[in-house]
């Protein structure tokens, strides 16, 4: 008996043992992963429900602060940091749809569309998602570093220690900063875009800016507006979830801090797509 | 005054602000492996003195203080706390989440790093539990934090950020805030780690100082013997989670001045040998010095 592991440890196992071991290993591995990923959700999730519920007592209960400063404080600080990027990046995509676009639509003589479909795509759709990807590069990755920072040197267990709720003190103003401020920034992206798309018209495919405003105007509704900027808010109160809950959760020191920035950029690009698709598809089935 | 060990009774003495008995605290590991890391704690905190808990690292101090601090949930036992607000004591571990919060707010903790707010100001930071859980006045505040500050020699550097500071002035601002409320109970956790010997005497002698002014109960943990034998009134010494010995002070100190060959126990070899820091006795078998290593390094 005492024999057999040496014999054999002795032998390299054969290839259908290793191939079967690592096929194994591989779907552990995933398993883990996909576990993770589906309590980081749940976490998420609470975590949202538990904001919600103090932004309520905040407002409503007489004995819980509603934190206004540090809404603001955090909102000043989101716009400064997402702003200039938000309107370089909006502008090229301003010249880049008016300059893809306008081919096909020269082929149907109807090259004076293309402010129309430039204004509805950047309001309805780039503008916001664009912008969300962008804040959840700049405002994301610094709310998730910060928060991580803060429980790495024990700030986050002090407040607990002095009776101060670190969702009601640091998380509450993170997300409805992070939910007001986009959708001022998505007001902005959506214009800076159209003019992006109103210089290219001009300057490359002759159209006169009156005549791109006039398109414009008439191309927009307001359900295009609404439901852009309703969109936009729900990216913003994703990030601003993704990156607290990241934060919250990390482990393992300042690498710990690294991983809990890149994490929380990856999740919301794949969140703020994912439910900009389920949205649109909701907003196509309703017409608006 | 109460000695331990006998457990299941819960003591009820007036004199007794803490105890606590049969405590569990287990975790899983990377693993996937429970490891216990305290088990059958059993011990009392007298109204009014000093506890140090003192042992190798590793032993489980950091996480029996976060225990009595109410931040980990226990596996098993029960902490009873028996602060001047309360008519008979209380078990922290069937607390509701505000009676939890209305105790912390009679305790004052000083963490490891000092855990400043590192977005305010030294000032801000004493005041924050004052202007978050009293509705007195921005000037009476701004009163008490002067006098919070002067108590430890911090009042020149109110307006300074803490990334400003030496590790010591983060220290001394860290017990600044967690007296700012008047604590019943102050907690600190190796309050001398990487400190030089004279900055970490400077905060024995205010611990000292702070313990008295203030008539608080002061909880320790610590793995530096200096510190130990001067602010200790008693001393609970851990090993690999278990406690091994409960003693005054006078106690420990005859026990590490004997001489090996005169004990006859195995604790007191073990003790004699911690508390002198031997690299020969129970402690380093034939493993060699890498548990005395790990057991000597903070
Ligand atoms: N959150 C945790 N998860 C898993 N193991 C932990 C955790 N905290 C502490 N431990 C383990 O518990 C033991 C005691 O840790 P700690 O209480 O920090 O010791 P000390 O403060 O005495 O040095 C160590 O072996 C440590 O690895
Ligand atoms: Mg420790």
């Amino acid at each position: 008996m005492s024999e057999t592991p040496s014999a054999n440890s002795n032998r390299p196992p054969s290839l259908a043992v290793r191939t079967v071991s690592s096929i194994g290993e591989l779907a552990e591995h995933r398993i883990n992963k996909a576990h993770d990923s589906v309590s980081s959700v749940g976490g998420i999730i609470l975590l949202l429900a538990q904001t919600l519920s103090w932004s309520w007592r905040s407002v409503f209960e007489s004995g819980v602060r509603l934190r206004k400063k540090a809404i603001i404080e955090q909102m000043v600080r989101i716009g400064v940091e997402s702003i200039a990027i938000v309107m370089i990046v909006q502008v090229f995509i301003g010249c880049i749809l008016a300059l893809q676009i306008a081919p096909t639509l020269e082929k149907y003589g109807q090259i004076g569309k293309v402010a129309d479909i430039v204004a509805i795509a950047i309001v309805r759709e780039l503008g916001p998602m664009l912008t969300a990807i962008v804040l959840s590069g700049f405002a994301g990755a610094s709310i998730a570093a910060e928060i991580a920072a803060m429980v790495e040197s024990e700030e986050v267990k002090a407040l607990r220690a002095h009776a101060l709720d670190p969702i009601h003190f640091l998380i509450v103003p993170r997300f409805w900063a992070s939910v007001f401020m986009i959708v001022g920034l998505a007001v902005i992206a959506n214009v800076v875009g159209m003019c992006g798309g109103l210089l290219t018209a001009w300057g490359v495919l002759d159209i006169a800016p009156s005549a791109y405003l006039d398109a414009t105007q008439q191309a927009l509704v307001l359900p295009d507006l609404i439901t852009g900027l309703f969109k936009a808010a729900v990216f913003g109160g994703l990030v601003a979830m993704i990156a607290c809950y990241e934060g919250l959760n990390v482990r393992g020191g300042a690498a710990g801090v690294g991983r809990a920035t890149t994490v929380t950029v990856v999740k919301s690009i794949v969140a703020i797509i994912g439910t900009d698709a389920v949205f649109t598809a909701i907003f196509f089935t309703l017409g608006w | 005054m109460t000695k331990t060990s006998s457990p299941s009774d819960a003591t009820h003495d007036r004199n007794t602000i803490i105890s606590v008995r049969h405590l569990r605290k287990t975790f899983t590991n990377s693993a996937g492996i429970d490891v216990t890391v305290l088990d059958s704690v059993s011990f009392d905190v007298a109204r009014g003195e000093t506890l140090v808990i003192m042992g190798g690292s590793g032993c489980g101090k950091s996480t029996l203080l976060n225990c009595l601090i109410g931040e980990y949930e226990l596996d098993l036992g029960e902490i009873h706390f028996q602060t001047k607000d309360l008519i008979a004591p209380k078990n922290l571990t069937t607390m509701s989440a505000d009676e939890k919060n209305t105790l912390r707010k009679r305790f004052g903790i000083l963490f490891q790093s000092g855990a400043l707010f590192n977005s305010l100001t030294v000032g801000e930071n004493v005041a924050l539990p004052l202007s978050e859980h009293s509705s007195v006045k921005p000037e009476v505040i701004d009163m008490i934090v002067a006098l919070k500050l002067q108590l430890v020699h911090m009042l020149p550097h109110r307006d300074k950020m803490p990334s400003q500071l030496s590790g010591g002035q983060k220290k001394r601002a860290g017990l600044a805030r967690a007296t700012a409320m008047d604590p019943e109970i102050l907690f600190y956790d190796e309050p001398s780690a990487g400190l030089d010997p004279v900055t970490s005497t400077a905060i024995d002698e205010l611990m000292m100082d702070l313990s008295k002014k203030l008539a608080v109960t002061s909880i320790v943990v610590t793995h530096e013997m200096d510190s130990a034998f001067r602010i200790a009134d008693r001393i609970v010494m851990l090993e690999k989670g278990r406690v091994l010995k409960i003693g005054t002070r006078q106690e420990y100190e005859v026990l590490r001045d004997a001489a090996p060959a005169t004990l006859t126990t195995y604790e007191d070899q073990l003790m004699n040998q911690f508390l002198n820091g031997y690299n020969i006795g129970p402690l380093t078998n034939a493993d060699g010095l890498s548990e005395f290593e790990k057991l000597i390094t903070g």
